[in-house]
């Protein structure tokens, strides 16, 4: 699992930091984001859907948890 | 239309129509004759109408003047998590419940059926159709439901009036001038007859059931002269933009790639379209569209007073940035939405390169 430290980062960059990242991890390994942006708990799980990832959760407050599909 | 009624009754209408003199009794004439226009084009009594500074205003008198006739059988409002920010203030100031929607903002009927049934449940709040992605609500089935619970239905139809039908079914009403094309300014509240509504604000000496002191009345009348101008041509209207609206749905995803169209594809808004394009700020892409020449709005949370993403977005789980928010209007041109959509893919992919995506 990688970690990515967006807090204090205004979207859409915690998501573009995401899309840049997720291929450093192998398919089916987690990424966290960590985000306070408002809309990153939306923007995040929407990411997962558009671009057929897997939205694992928020396993605390201000982080995302993202598992690589493809 | 809206400009020479403005003008005329600005010659007629300056008089206080409580008056007994004679300019008193021609402004008062006005007044009645912008009221009827009201009456007649919502199926309404005169009487059932009532005018107010703004849609804003009128919405909120709706909401707590509702809650404060039912006190006695309760104290809970019911609402979708989709209404204008002014309803929702106005829930705040007591008890609420609120009542989601789909992915494609559609009001999840089983959850407002038991929601309005609940005990405590004072009044309910469901807009005619969103103001943010053009989703048109089940009025008829959510009033039928509210029916059933003796609870009365308010129809924020800000969105609606003066372009397509509002179902009946509902209680109160409530519509804003300049969302069809009148002055802004102008507020209209319907209460049914047989609804008890008790004003939210102190009242003046004259008792009627609206907002206390004097109506700005040329702007009304030139309100009511446009919404009989723009219900003439609604139908037709309605067809052309809603094809263009068909066309920005559908060429936008084909020509932009990661974009997000939202909102009913079928249930909508005839003029109003909204999509979300990933890794785009949106507040960036709203700029570069005015540098344009075209003037758009945003859920994106940059552009937002709050600086929190649009609530209707976030409602129904579809990605905020990057949101774009069209409306045609009747002077809107094929040649300006084909325009809009050579333009647009370069401005995404420019704002895209400079975030290095």
């Amino acid at each position: 699992m990688i970690e990515l430290d967006c807090r204090g980062q205004k979207c859409p960059l915690p998501v573009i930091k995401l899309a840049q990242n997720i291929g450093k991890v192998g398919v089916g390994d987690v990424v966290r984001v960590l985000a306070d942006d408002p809309a990153a708990a939306n923007d995040i799980p929407a990411w997962c859907r558009m671009k057929h990832q897997e939205y694992l959760g928020s396993p605390t407050e201000n982080a995302f948890e993202v598992r690589r599909l493809s | 239309m809206a400009r020479e009624a403005l003008l005329a009754a600005l010659a007629d209408g300056w008089a206080d129509p409580a008056r007994l003199y004679s300019a008193g009794r021609r402004a008062q004439q006005l007044s009645e004759a912008a009221r009827a226009a009201f009456a007649e084009v919502l199926g309404v009594r005169d009487d059932e109408v009532s005018f107010w500074p703004s849609g804003t205003a009128a919405a909120q008198a709706a909401v707590l003047g509702a809650l404060a006739g039912r006190t006695r059988r309760g104290d809970t409002l019911v609402h979708s998590a989709i209404e204008h920010s002014a309803v929702l203030h106005a829930a705040a100031r007591g008890k609420a419940v609120e009542v989601g929607v789909d992915r494609l903002g559609r009001l999840d009927l089983e959850a407002w059926e038991r929601a309005v049934a609940a005990p405590r449940v004072a009044a309910a709040s469901l807009i005619s159709a969103s103001h943010e992605v053009g989703t048109v609500q089940p009025v008829a089935v959510a009033a039928g439901y509210c029916d059933e619970a003796g609870v009365p239905l308010f129809v924020d139809a800000a969105q609606s009036v003066g372009r397509v039908d509002v179902p009946p079914g509902w209680s109160l009403l409530s519509a804003s001038a300049h969302k069809w094309g009148g002055p802004p300014g102008v507020g209209v509240l319907v209460v049914r007859k047989g609804v008890r509504w008790i004003s939210p604000y102190p009242q003046d000496d004259l008792y009627r059931p609206g907002a206390p002191g004097s109506a700005d009345l040329p702007a009304l009348v030139a309100a009511a002269a446009s919404l009989r101008a723009v219900r003439t041509e609604a139908r037709s209207e309605a067809v052309r933009l809603s094809a263009l609206v068909e066309r920005i749905r559908e060429r936008v995803p084909a020509t932009v790639p990661d974009v997000e169209v939202v909102g009913d594809p079928e249930q909508r808004l005839p003029h109003l379209v909204t999509f979300s394009c990933l890794y785009v700020d949106g507040e960036a892409l709203l700029h570069a569209l005015d540098r344009a020449g075209f003037a758009v709005s945003s859920g994106s949370s940059c552009t937002a007073s709050t600086l929190r993403p649009s609530h209707v977005l976030e409602a129904m789980g579809v990605l905020s940035h990057g949101n774009v928010r069209v409306s045609l209007h009747r002077d809107t041109t094929e040649a300006d939405v084909d325009r809009f959509l050579a333009v647009l893919p370069g401005l995404v992919a420019g704002i895209r390169r400079e975030a290095g995506m």
